[in-house]
């Protein structure tokens, strides 16, 4: 089985974002930048997989611009063996994004597409779903448990109701929620050997998808500050503000 | 041209927020048509013609709808789609599943988990863990939306008498088959509606902890959240999760207990009425979203709130 796995780069997870100053979208110059956290997961349950030997090859992918390189050379350096960078410029739709990813499949022809569940950018959460409308291959959203067999994978899905479990033929679709397993570290000597692994540059246009924006971001602003609260010096004198002051209990 | 609201059941009943997605669609347009697909969902499909914001309702039956399954779902939306210019449904698990799916088939790049709607082509979303709001206009001329429930009311649910228009089902997919759901069940109110939610985090050390979290709620006719630290950790299962990939609430009351308030979490609890905090770390980043903030052992604190509570007598049920 080849597995392909999607990774984007965004903004780290540790960082407090700041809206840019003439409102048009937030900082990134000089910000931290990391692989998106569910898209760890998905390498690296791809990587677990081929260890068990029910994979062959472990492809990683990243969409967007020159410096995304790093995000595939990271999943690269725990387990990926090659990497795909299709290069564009701008920002990109999930659309557009799916679209590119559907004619990296089409070329790659892999058994399995993992990714994280969502991009903690844009907070989307369309791109896995998207892939898989547009190949028609089954799609099981936000895994939390998968297990491979034969030509199919059980998949358990965390849904608002608690738990679910699918089981879609394969090849198949998968996007990765935080507890699927636990990332591991890039070891030094595997980061060295990342280095030597191949990543093959694709320019977006020259897939002959149309990834013009379909939609305007006309402003960005920061929420709107809470209040300052206040602090209590006991349980007794807490209860009492809920009751007299804040009238909630 | 009119919105269609895609309605979510269990075959029995509406799930809650289809009513606050129909207050949604009804900010777009008078004109709102919902959709409801199932197997023998015929008491809900009834209910949901029961909203006075409907206009119709289009009910699509088979056995395997059964199980919502999005592969399943989403070619009867997109053969409905030509008569609509908005498809709506709610951000949850069921919409982020299933509304990609219709948006990537028609064509059309979807906005997803709005906060409000500004226009019929311009919306409010938050990104980035709601550390930024954009406002953002759809290009498309059929638009896929998915509402964000907590921000819109839920709709009136009854009084309405919409007619109900069978339709025929699509063909089966055949390659997704469900297995199993384990829901928990619960006689609290639900996390995403509840008016009071008492959540735990690492703090709180164990599941089994949890039961002085458990005896609070109780008190206050509570939900019971978690940070993603405590699910992560196995003390509470992930339907209690409150966050940017959790469930995001806006209680009355919001009381975070052992929970320093990453940037993840506080996604998912900021907007509450009233917040409070108990937490023996003082720099806690919950402190600063905190409207009363008690600097305190929980172990200590839990079980004297208890009792404060006991003596009053006025808990709203």
């Amino acid at each position: 089985m080849k597995i392909l796995v999607a990774v984007k780069r965004v903004i780290d997870y540790n960082v407090q974002i700041r809206v840019k100053e003439d409102k048009t979208g937030v900082v990134t110059d000089n910000v931290k930048m990391s692989t998106n956290p569910p898209d760890d997961n998905a390498i690296e349950e791809a990587v677990k997989i081929k260890e068990s030997g029910k994979a062959t090859e472990v492809v990683a992918v990243s969409v967007g611009d020159e410096k995304a390189q790093e995000t595939v050379r990271k999943a690269l350096a725990v387990g990926a063996d090659r990497g795909i960078l299709v290069k564009t410029v701008g920002i990109l739709e999930p659309l557009a994004v799916s679209k590119l990813l559907q004619k990296i499949v089409e070329k790659e022809k892999p058994d399995l597409v993992f990714m994280g569940k969502q991009a903690i950018d844009d907070d989307c959460n369309q791109t896995g779903q998207m892939l898989s409308a547009l190949l028609n291959w089954p799609q099981a959203t936000f895994a939390s448990k998968i297990e491979v067999k034969d030509k199919s994978l059980e998949v358990t899905r965390e849904i608002d109701e608690g738990l679910e479990t699918i089981e879609i033929n394969v090849p198949a679709i998968v996007t990765c929620d935080l507890r699927l397993n636990e990332p591991r570290y890039a070891s030094l000597p595997n980061i060295m050997k990342a280095k030597k692994k191949p990543i093959e540059q694709i320019n977006a246009s020259d897939l002959g998808v149309d990834t013009t924006p379909r939609i305007e971001q006309n402003l960005v602003e920061e929420p709107p500050k809470r209040k300052a609260g206040i602090k209590v010096s006991s349980v007794a004198e807490l209860v009492q503000k809920l009751k007299n002051e804040a009238k909630v209990i | 041209m009119s919105v269609l609201l895609i309605a979510e059941h269990n075959n029995k009943e509406l799930k809650p927020f289809t009513l606050n997605a129909a207050t949604a669609a009804s900010k777009i347009d008078n004109d709102i048509h919902a959709v409801i697909i199932g197997n023998d969902s015929g008491e809900a499909a009834k209910a949901l013609s029961e909203l006075p914001l409907i206009k119709k309702v289009i009910q699509v039956e088979a056995a395997y709808y059964e199980n919502f399954i999005a592969e399943n779902f989403a070619p009867v939306i997109v053969k409905l789609a030509e008569n609509y210019s908005h498809i709506i449904c709610s951000a949850n698990t069921f919409g982020k599943n299933l509304m990609p799916r219709i948006a990537a088939t028609l064509d059309t790049s979807q906005i997803s988990d709005i906060t409000k709607v500004i226009s019929a082509d311009t919306f409010l979303r938050p990104i980035y863990a709601g550390n930024a709001f954009a406002t953002i206009k759809s290009k498309d001329t059929k638009k896929c939306v998915t509402i964000r429930p907590t921000s819109f009311d839920p709709c009136e649910s009854s009084g309405g008498s919409a007619p109900i228009e069978k339709v025929d089902p699509s063909e089966e997919f055949g390659q997704t088959k469900f297995i199993k759901r384990e829901e928990i069940k619960s006689d609290r109110p639900e996390l995403g509606t509840a008016r009071v939610v008492v959540s735990g985090g690492r703090g709180m050390q164990s599941g089994d902890n949890f039961k002085l979290i458990t005896a609070i709620a109780d008190k206050l006719n509570a939900a019971i959240g978690a940070s993603r630290a405590a699910v992560d950790a196995g003390y509470i299962s992930n339907d209690h999760q409150v966050g940017q990939t959790g469930k995001v609430v806006v209680p009355d009351l919001y009381i975070a207990v052992g929970i320093s308030g990453a940037i993840q979490h506080l996604a998912g609890m900021k907007e509450s009425k009233v917040i409070v905090a108990i937490n023996k770390d003082g720099e806690a980043p919950i402190f600063s979203v905190a409207d009363y903030g008690l600097e305190a052992d929980l172990f200590e604190a839990l079980p004297q709130f208890l009792e404060e509570l006991n003596k009053l007598n006025t808990i709203q049920k």
